[in-house]
């Protein structure tokens, strides 16, 4: 995100006077409170503020938020969050989108937003179901998951949103869940990011896919699965019981127990947010078997696109003064005189 | 075109058809570009055609890949490509097969007689060679070995092989610059500037181009070969220069954003023939254009749209199946009333049909294609020099009445070129956009209230940029209450949205001129009705026609969406509406619909734009029938000029 002189509000002052349409116990709610809480806290100036959206459950939160909102197509927030920020990089973008509209319909658009790091903060909403179609698989759903569409249990394989960001070459990544008490430092982190920030947000849907990430989301009890991601601290997990570490035979991560605290002889490793390797391992790692991997696992800034094109339109333009007389008169040219005459 | 004295007789005369054909390495587009200029600088009018293959290196001597580029120039006004060409250069036998049953009777083919060699002649599908058996008595031919000619001109240069005979275009080059007497400065310019890197290769081109034009002074005794002159054209004083359709909309465009007072954001997909727009406003962006070259056609639109909504010109531009991709965001771009210009450049479809070769085959999509009552108005283009206009219409409609706005085009217009009489920018009235900046609207108890989708005289919604303090709002393609624009599913919203939106549209036509007739009366017998690239052929035509002594007039449409106001009584002063378009009727069905008028159409979609006589003869034939015409649709006697597709297996 852009320099800004930091703006004084509160939650209240993000709030529209829209009534908020969700299903009662959506994990919407949740993240919208933790947006509307962090705003003030960043100092985002509503004016200044723009959120994007799709189409789906997730895409209906720009109403919510006192700011510029526009609510697109399906897929394509991507294209337009783009072309708003070609047109003034000092605005501040969120773009919010969900599994079956950022990985499945408009997943050719998350893929270059990402290569091209347009400088916006990527929230993805992934419940692993599509809500606002009433309930089928989505391009996250896992194997056998029972839908409408799928009622013998779906066969394809899921897309993993985190392992897709990394390949198309994102430069942050980070993971929350809609009730976690962290997720507002995610998105802190993901909003001092400049270039696109992308944020998986396990989004728990009640109705169609309710507690489909309990075990390591679930309000209470799981804890123990959840490994909060801390630049320069050791990878640990289940109240420090637990640590990831190298597994050099495999070249991949492996558990490892840490008796007495003591993570450094059990070998965990310190988590380093500019490793790409780690990253890609992280994004990876089987749940069941691994904690999941949460919080902000890769951080390694480039310069955005937008900055890019603007200061290059900025070069062109320095000192010239755009003559278009001079433009249209350009190449070779004649000139005619004497009298005009009626082809008729 | 008037009628055309063969350049085999010697002299003065009005008009000529000139054809290059070769294999598409032979640069005949190059070729027929710089024939294009001298032409121009010597100050005839002209209207260029190239027609090449979609295939970019097809195989060598096939008949799929003969190029060709024709040019009309004349000393009197030229307002297409020409019918039937009165010399043809062949440069090999598949161009001479190609292109030879369009040559005009009597008229002089050149032919490079060291490209018909056996291997090319079966390539071709020739069961013998065509300039030794007189199969081509009935026109003048002069064959010669060009590629020896070539050879021995750029010897002194020591090319290779292959590197000399590429020399042969502008050893062709040089004879028809004889022929027609046009200087060779400009050419010998322009080698220099293309070659400025390896002066050898210019030095070569030179030699041959002259080699050439000296073969035509010498050749002068002997054969079929004369010197021709075509007087310069009266045409209204100014400065001029050959402008092709895709430069005259990308001029146009920057000139309205600049009228409107704004920076320009053109989103494009690679597509043929469209991308030329992308490559013409990429270069350009000291004039505050910004050019964004997108994962799709869809992303493309939709930059644009995002561009608009933070204040900028959006404009993105395609070709059919593109603009199919770029729907849905449309009907956004019309729900959220944000200004945005579409220029589609039709080619023959559907699918992906003929993509190097034009058609009007859009019109139903550009009017109606969209989900929901979603109108935006259109605009098209009737020739190169007209898309510059049409442009700048297209971003005054567009600010002013924040709505989308498709600018038609067509293959034809996109790459053909016509001289153009350099317009004064001063000359056009600026239409600069005012932004809100503050709440437009009371609360009862008297406070400010935004209404973001509180309409204006014109029916047009304020334009707010994100970063306004104070205006902050939600837009979306979810129906939006009226005034503030709020999600509102209900009936009587939904009703009086639709009805508004419409409106809006329709009341495009109180701020368009009323239609003229650009030739002939008011009223009368018949009137050909025709839309975009079709005009030089229509109006010739009638032209013709009118001199032969018939009723007939001719009116051509640029707001083909609204219609001018005046359109449905002027053509009700007729006694019969002729619709000349290259699709199957389409503007046919709409001016029906629009005007209960008993439009007939004449339509061709043969990739090929209309030929004068097609549609000369299909007005004599309409005047034969007279009485007892019944109507029924005139079709194109397709024999008259036969594509290279009737001819290619």
């Amino acid at each position: 995100m852009n320099d800004m002189t930091p703006v004084t509000t509160t939650l209240k002052d993000w709030e529209t006077d829209q009534e908020v349409r969700w299903c009662p116990g959506c994990g919407d709610y949740a993240i919208l409170k933790a947006v509307q809480r962090t705003l003030p806290q960043l100092g985002c100036d509503p004016a200044k503020t723009v959120f994007v959206s799709g189409i789906g459950c997730s895409s209906r939160f720009p109403y919510y938020v006192e700011s510029y909102g526009f609510h697109t197509i399906h897929g394509r927030a991507p294209a337009f969050v783009t072309g708003i920020k070609l047109a003034n990089p000092e605005l501040d973008v969120w773009m919010v989108t969900g599994d079956g509209d950022g990985m499945s319909i408009g997943g050719n658009h998350t893929m270059h937003i990402l290569r091209r790091n347009i400088d916006v903060q990527i929230l993805l909403f992934n419940n692993e179901i599509y809500g606002l179609t009433k309930g089928q698989y989505s391009p996250t759903s896992r194997i056998g998951t029972k839908s409408p569409s799928t009622p013998a249990g779906s066969i394809d394989r899921p897309a993993q949103p985190c392992a897709f960001a990394l390949g198309s070459g994102a430069r942050f990544v980070a993971r929350g869940f809609d009730v976690s008490k962290n997720l507002p430092d995610v998105l802190k982190a993901a909003h001092a990011h400049r270039g696109a920030a992308f944020v998986e947000i396990f989004q728990n849907c009640i109705v169609y896919n309710k507690d489909v990430f309990n075990d390591f989301a679930a309000p209470k009890g799981a804890e123990e699965n959840q490994l909060w991601l801390e630049n320069g601290q050791p990878m640990l997990f289940a109240k420090g019981t637990k640590g990831l570490a190298r597994d050099v035979e495999a070249m991949t991560l492996k558990v490892v127990d840490v008796i007495d605290g003591d993570w450094e002889a059990a070998g965990v490793m310190i988590h380093d947010v500019k490793n790409r390797t780690l990253a890609h391992m992280l994004v990876e790692l089987p749940f069941g078997p691994f904690p999941m991997a949460l919080g902000v696992i890769y951080d390694d800034p480039r310069p955005a696109y937008d900055a890019v094109v603007s200061e290059d339109l900025a070069r062109a333009r320095e000192g010239k003064k755009p003559d278009l007389a001079a433009l249209l008169a350009k190449g070779q040219t004649w000139t005619v005189s004497g009298t005009a005459q009626d082809p008729i | 075109m008037a009628s055309a004295t063969s350049p085999s007789s010697a002299g003065t005369t009005e008009a000529v058809v000139v054809r290059f054909a070769g294999d598409s390495g032979d640069g005949m587009q190059l070729t027929g570009g710089q024939f294009t200029l001298s032409t121009a600088l010597a100050g005839n009018d002209l209207a260029t055609f190239p027609d090449f293959p979609a295939e970019i290196r097809a195989p060598q001597g096939t008949l799929f890949g003969v190029s060709a580029f024709q040019i009309n120039f004349g000393s009197t006004a030229i307002e297409t490509a020409g019918d039937a060409p009165d010399v043809l250069v062949a440069m090999n036998p598949a161009a001479l097969k190609v292109n030879v049953a369009a040559l005009k009777p009597g008229g002089l083919i050149i032919a490079d007689t060291g490209e018909f060699t056996k291997r090319n002649l079966e390539k071709a599908k020739y069961d013998e060679n065509p300039l030794e058996n007189g199969s081509l008595a009935k026109w003048d031919l002069l064959a010669f070995d060009i590629s020896a000619l070539t050879l021995e001109a750029v010897k002194p240069f020591g090319l290779g092989n292959k590197e000399a005979l590429r020399c042969k275009n502008m050893w062709t080059l040089g004879l028809a610059l004889w022929m027609f007497d046009r200087p060779r400065d400009p050419i010998h310019d322009w080698l220099k500037a293309k070659f400025a890197k390896s002066p050898v290769l210019a030095e070569a081109n030179i030699a041959a181009l002259d080699a050439g034009h000296a073969y035509g002074e010498t050749a002068e005794l002997t054969g079929p070969l004369k010197q021709v002159h075509v007087e310069p054209v009266v045409s209204e004083p100014g400065l001029y220069r050959t402008i092709t359709g895709a430069e005259a909309i990308s001029l146009g465009l920057v000139a309205g954003a600049q009228l409107a007072d704004l920076p320009m954001f053109f989103g494009g997909y690679p597509i043929t023939p469209a991308s030329a727009i992308l490559h013409h406003l990429a270069r350009l962006k000291e004039f505050n254009v910004q050019t964004f070259q997108a994962e799709d056609e869809i992303a493309a639109i939709c930059a644009a749209i995002g561009a608009s909504y933070a204040g900028q010109l959006g404009v993105t531009s395609s070709s059919g199946p593109g603009i199919a991709l770029k729907g849905e965001a449309m009907g956004l771009a019309i729900m959220t009333e944000l200004p945005l210009i579409i220029v589609n450049s039709q080619r023959g479809g559907p699918s992906t049909g003929l993509p190097t070769k034009t058609e009007q085959s859009d019109l139903y999509q550009a009017i109606y294609g969209r989900n929901g009552d979603a109108p935006l108005p259109v605009i098209a283009a009737r020739s190169p020099g007209d898309a510059f206009d049409c442009a700048i219409e297209a971003c005054r409609i567009a600010v002013q009445y924040m709505t989308p706005v498709m600018l038609l085009t067509d293959g034809y217009i996109a790459n053909a070129a016509e001289p153009w009489k350099v317009p004064d920018p001063a000359s056009y009235a600026p239409f600069p956009v005012k932004f809100l900046t503050e709440k437009n609207a009371k609360n009862a108890d008297g406070t400010d209230e935004l209404l973001p989708f509180a309409r204006d005289e014109k029916g047009a919604r304020p334009w707010i940029k994100p970063g306004t303090p104070g205006l902050m709002h939600r837009i979306g393609g979810i129906e939006k209450a009226q005034g503030t624009g709020h999600i509102d599913y209900s009936p009587a919203n939904h009703q009086a949205m639709t009805d508004a939106r419409k409106d809006k549209i329709d009341g495009v036509a109180n701020s368009i001129p009323d239609q003229d007739v650009c030739l002939g009366n008011q009223s009368g017998k018949l009137v050909l009705v025709g839309w975009g690239s079709t005009f030089g052929p229509i109006h010739q035509a009638v032209r013709r026609a009118r001199k032969n002594g018939l009723d007939v007039s001719h009116v051509h449409v640029r707001h083909v969406w609204p219609l001018p106001k005046n359109l449905g009584p002027l053509l009700k002063g007729f006694e019969n509406v002729l619709v000349p378009e290259m699709n199957t009727g389409q503007f046919k069905t709409v001016l029906r619909d629009q005007y209960l008028v008993d439009a007939q159409p004449l339509t061709k979609t043969s990739g090929q734009p209309f030929a004068i006589a097609e549609i000369e003869d299909a007005i004599e034939k309409f005047f034969d029938d007279i009485p007892g015409n019944e109507g029924g649709e005139v079709a194109v006697n397709e024999t008259q000029l036969p594509s290279p597709e009737a001819i290619n297996p």
